[in-house]
């Protein structure tokens, strides 16, 4: 059983295209300013149509995470126990994803973490994170 | 639009069995629930111009509440089936409520009922479940349903120093009052220690820490109040009634620590001209131990961070300052899914009635009943009065 591949549509395609690149990107408002994710049409803060991508730098802090023990599904049983976190990137939005380490009860709330890419399927890599040095 | 206020009144309650029950489909737990409480109404089915459900997971409809009318060979003039996971039993009070109140249909059955339990494999049950992540940000990732609501749980506990400790005393005071309750899931008693020493499901989360996985069903019958004389109990007016809608996807929330429980309360609280200290009991959702304390501080019960020491104290026992969760809830009595928190509101009306024998909330006037579907993301408050 293979884990479940993100069903990548027209507007997230920007997105996922990237990672298979290994650059983080996120949307920025070109009427507010303000930075997004996940990928949208319009800006959720004001609304505007006016987005642009851009690279993230890949660095953030950990706001939340759980040790996953009983695994969602066959695909994931090898992994267990596997973190599913919480990262509040620098530039400001929050992305869930996995975070690599052999040491998950070391975790802190806050510390820094990076952003890492995993291949998943034949075409796909999804961002992770793993504690920065 | 004048407020709803009063105007609408609980006439008939009715609850399956709970558990496993593999002799009845959901549909048939469905219709069992719904002749429940056309019997405790002392109406038949062709009193009923106005059907709602909420679709089974496990037996699913494309359109559940026409399946479900064309089963009980009725023909509404209102049918609908909803879904908001866990709050769309009390939205859908609110909304059959306005629907009465529009002149849209006089008699709402309100029937849900589903097989988690014995109509899906487990691993059925966990993926359908989990699915409420989003499928390109969330889901790629296998995170649980526990899984979220942990991250929830590690963001409250830091913030505010709530103890593992706090969240046991929630599932204990749960089980303390299903042992009363002679139709509850799970009656043997606990202890805080039993809760601690269970296994761990996603960190910080215990497998006591998490709500039932049950088959069962239960409904209600809502009027006009100005008809309740026409039914044989003490009426349950609806004097109250308000949702919030914050985000769908825990990636997505504004704050782990608090939710959109605030905005629900507030416009219940606003229509009933009632606050938090008016209350004689509660119901609150508790699919997880920590949701219920983010729950009491949301809806004015505790300050923020106030509610693990409100709990582990006892205040929610019934006999209790605020009692809560009088039947079991779903971490004690059952937990069939979407349909969960109807079996809060039979119990809440069973109470307003002084009909609840040994789990009985002396003088027990207005509650409070709170549900939330998704990860913290979807809000209804209602509240509801023993009418005369
Ligand atoms: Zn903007």
């Amino acid at each position: 059983m293979e884990k479940p591949l993100p069903p990548v549509n027209a507007e997230t395609a920007p997105f996922w295209n990237a990672c298979a690149e290994g650059r983080l990107v996120i949307q920025r408002c070109r009427d507010c300013g303000a930075c997004q994710f996940y990928p949208r049409l319009v800006c959720t803060a004001c609304g505007s149509a006016e987005l642009d991508w851009v690279d993230a730098a890949g660095g953030g802090s950990l706001k939340s995470w759980t040790l996953i023990r009983r695994a969602v599904s066959a695909a994931f049983e090898a992994d267990v126990p596997y973190v599913v976190a919480l990262v509040e990137l620098d530039e400001g939005p929050t992305m869930m994803a996995n975070l690599n380490t052999r040491t998950p009860e070391s975790l802190v709330m806050g510390q820094r973490v990076r952003v890492t890419f995993e291949p998943h399927g034949p075409d796909l890599r999804v961002p992770q994170f793993q504690p920065e040095d | 639009m004048d407020s709803i206020r009063g105007r609408m009144a609980i006439v008939g309650v009715g609850d399956t069995e709970v558990g496993k029950i593999p002799h009845r489909s959901p549909t048939g737990l469905c219709i069992d629930a719904a002749m429940r409480a056309l019997a405790d109404a002392g109406i038949g089915k062709d009193a009923v111009d106005g059907l709602v459900t909420c679709n089974s997971m496990a037996e699913p409809h494309m359109y559940h509440a026409q399946a479900m009318a064309e089963y009980l060979g009725i023909s509404p003039s209102y049918c609908v089936s909803a879904g908001a996971g866990g709050s769309t039993t009390f939205t859908v009070l609110y909304q059959a409520a306005l629907a009465i109140d529009a002149g849209l249909c006089d008699t709402v059955l309100i029937a849900m009922a589903d097989s988690l339990r014995t109509g899906l494999s487990r691993e059925q049950a966990m993926v359908m479940q989990s699915s409420s992540g989003h499928p390109q940000f969330e889901t790629p990732y296998g995170a649980t349903v526990p899984g979220y609501y942990a991250l929830i749980a590690r963001a409250y506990m830091h913030r505010y120093g709530a103890t593992l400790e706090h969240l046991a005393a929630v599932a204990v005071t749960a089980r303390e009052h299903a042992v009363l309750h002679p139709g509850a899931q799970m009656r043997a008693p606990l202890t805080v220690e039993d809760v601690m020493a269970s296994r761990p499901i996603a960190d910080p989360l215990r497998l006591l820490d998490c709500s039932l996985v049950s088959d069962g069903g239960a409904a209600v019958v809502l009027t006009a109040a100005d008809r309740a004389a026409d039914h044989p109990h003490v009426p349950v007016h609806l004097l109250g009634a308000g949702e919030g809608h914050g985000h769908e996807h825990i990636s997505q929330a504004r704050d782990l620590t608090t939710s959109f429980a605030r905005h629900a309360g507030e416009r219940a609280y606003a229509m009933a001209g009632l606050g938090p200290s008016d209350m004689d009991f509660v119901e609150l959702y508790d699919c997880f131990t920590p949701v219920v304390l983010i729950e009491l501080e949301d809806l004015g019960f505790c300050g923020p961070g106030e509610a693990g020491p409100f709990v582990a104290e006892g205040n929610t026992r019934i006999g209790g300052a605020l009692p809560m969760n009088t039947h079991g809830g779903l971490l004690s009595h059952s937990h069939p899914g979407n349909p969960g928190s109807m079996f809060a509101l039979t119990e809440s009306v069973r109470q307003l009635r002084g009909d609840a024998g040994e789990r009985q909330v002396q003088g027990a006037e207005v509650a409070l009943l709170h549900a939330q579907g998704g990860i913290m993301s979807s809000h209804c408050t209602v509240i509801l009065g023993r009418g005369s």
